[in-house]
């Protein structure tokens, strides 16, 4: 069923009770031409251009919970493409496209909201360094304004802008940038991949990789075994374990990153801000409620929940760059497990193993990414060569000194 | 995360006077080493889910190198060694 404002109407004056299930529930069958191991967002978004884009049929997705029960589910929404290096702004700006034509294309309501994005700064230096970063935005054509502390005290008053020692002076806007409703997304991909015969099969956990002669032939799952002709990991947190089972050595350890979200307010924040001096990012959902979060914990940990002394930082960060913050209530706090790569940024590779490819590395960055890295694995997948945006997102890099680290942190995962 | 820690030196002690930096399997490799060990050393980690050893520094404390052996998943930990006896036993 193809959804609109008719059938919204159509649907209403019969009691709502012909609406269909968004996606089948199909049993696996014994073979497939491509199987995705992880039903998040990413995955699905992969299935569904494998299928839309290149013309591939005979395509399963296999997830070990529900579709979408991991970090697609348990992000802050953000979407944008403000990012400086040449190995990763294209690739981002790409994402942001298609983001821009994503509810069109998947008939269904990702309440993507371009409600623009800005990076507080509070130091020359800061502001220098964002000066470069719009200007590395620019030159690949994303539009990026600096903003001065007058035009910010006129956006967003009721920031901290004399505090004592992180004053605010300026920041950083990208409007293209915003937020998205993250479980919609997952949702509307997978409808669309189903709707395109892609097997979404759930409760259906990869538990090895059936190898033969150098090369995949399948996957042992708790349904059983399921052979295939080429498989791809989208995995996220649990890529090593997957990887593993295919015995790939990866340049990834996984964290565990809080999120949290307040009771509802009338709208107050209407852009997504970052601060300069910490990791703090905070944005307002259509529901009201406040969605923010920070740095990740620091140590690894494959548990979806996190530490006390973490949300107290968090709490210390948010209410200096917004005071009034400090009589916000919060409702819930939630962790989820994120693929730290070695230098921050993503992987959609080859592997040493001719037909097992790779999506991963994607630190705490991965929801804006989706259509993205979708659409750059399923062409990986397809035509067996990188798309042109994701070339540099190799798993090689690391051994071949081309690491892709926007941070300038090194290789310690749990400083990016 | 455990919210105390028990260090060899200090006692029992609240987790956030330490600092975490990582995995402490891997062992550096010798200056002369091949590329593909450095690399090993640098950027590959077996990342478990479960048993887990890693590098603490009791920051707020003795300022010690600790080994601390605690799980991924329960976030239980097992052992709290000195870094310096960790490497004895290990090289033994």
């Amino acid at each position: 069923m193809r959804y609109s404002a008719f059938s919204i109407v159509k649907n209403a004056l019969t009691g709502n009770v012909n609406w269909k299930p968004a996606w089948r529930q199909p049993e696996p069958k014994p073979f497939y031409d491509i199987i995705i191991v992880g039903g998040g967002g990413h995955g699905l978004a992969t299935a569904y251009y494998l299928a839309k884009e290149f013309g591939l049929k005979n395509i399963a997705v296999l997830e070990k919970g529900y579709l979408g029960s991991g970090n697609v589910g348990r992000n802050t929404t953000i979407v944008r493409s403000n990012y400086m290096l040449p190995g990763n702004e294209p690739f981002y700006e790409f994402s942001m496209k298609l983001w821009e034509g994503m509810e069109q294309d998947l008939n269904y309501n990702a309440m993507l909201s371009q409600r623009g994005i800005i990076n507080l700064y509070h130091n020359d230096g800061q502001r220098d360094a964002y000066i470069r970063r719009g200007n590395a935005m620019w030159m690949e054509g994303v539009p990026a304004e600096l903003l001065d502390r007058a035009a910010l005290k006129k956006m967003l008053p009721f920031l901290n802008f004399d505090h004592a020692r992180f004053p605010i002076m300026g920041g950083l806007l990208q409007k293209r940038g915003g937020t998205a409703r993250h479980d919609a997304v997952a949702w509307g991909y997978a409808r669309a991949a189903d709707r395109l015969g892609v097997y979404l099969l759930q409760n259906c956990e990869v538990t090895g990789i059936r190898r033969e002669n150098g090369v995949v032939t399948g996957v042992e799952t708790s349904r059983g075994f399921i052979g295939c002709s080429k498989l791809g990991l989208a995995a996220a947190g649990n890529t090593s374990r997957v990887g593993q089972m295919a015995d790939l050595k990866l340049p990834i350890e996984s964290h565990v990153l809080q999120a949290f979200v307040t009771e509802g307010l009338k709208p107050a924040i209407d852009h997504v801000i970052t601060y300069g001096a910490g990791h703090f990012y905070i944005s307002q959902s259509d529901k009201g409620g406040l969605v923010f979060g920070a740095e990740i914990d620091g140590y690894n940990s494959y548990a979806q929940r996190g530490n006390l002394a973490t949300v107290e930082h968090v709490m210390e960060e948010g209410v200096t760059m917004i005071p009034g913050l400090s009589r916000v209530r919060v409702l819930r706090s939630w962790g989820g497990v994120m693929d730290m790569s070695m230098d921050g940024s993503p992987i959609i590779s080859h592997t040493p193993i001719d037909n097992l490819y790779l999506n991963c590395g994607w630190c705490y960055g991965g929801f804006k990414a989706t259509p993205a890295s979708g659409w750059c694995f399923a062409h990986l997948i397809a035509k067996n060569e990188s798309h042109p945006v994701a070339r540099f997102l190799r798993l090689d890099r690391f051994e071949r000194g081309y690491p892709i680290d926007e941070h300038g942190a090194g290789p310690q995962p749990n400083l990016h | 995360m455990a919210s105390l820690i028990s260090c060899p030196h200090c006692g029992t002690r609240p987790k956030e006077e330490f600092s975490i930096r990582g995995d402490a399997s891997v062992l550096r490799p010798d200056p002369e080493a091949s590329d593909e060990a450095w690399n090993d050393y640098v950027h590959i980690r077996a990342n478990p889910r479960g048993r887990y050893r890693e590098h603490w520094q009791h920051v707020a404390g003795c300022r010690r190198w600790l080994v601390v052996e605690r799980d991924t998943m329960t976030h239980e930990v097992y052992s709290v060694t000195d870094g310096a006896v960790a490497a004895r036993e290990a090289a033994r």
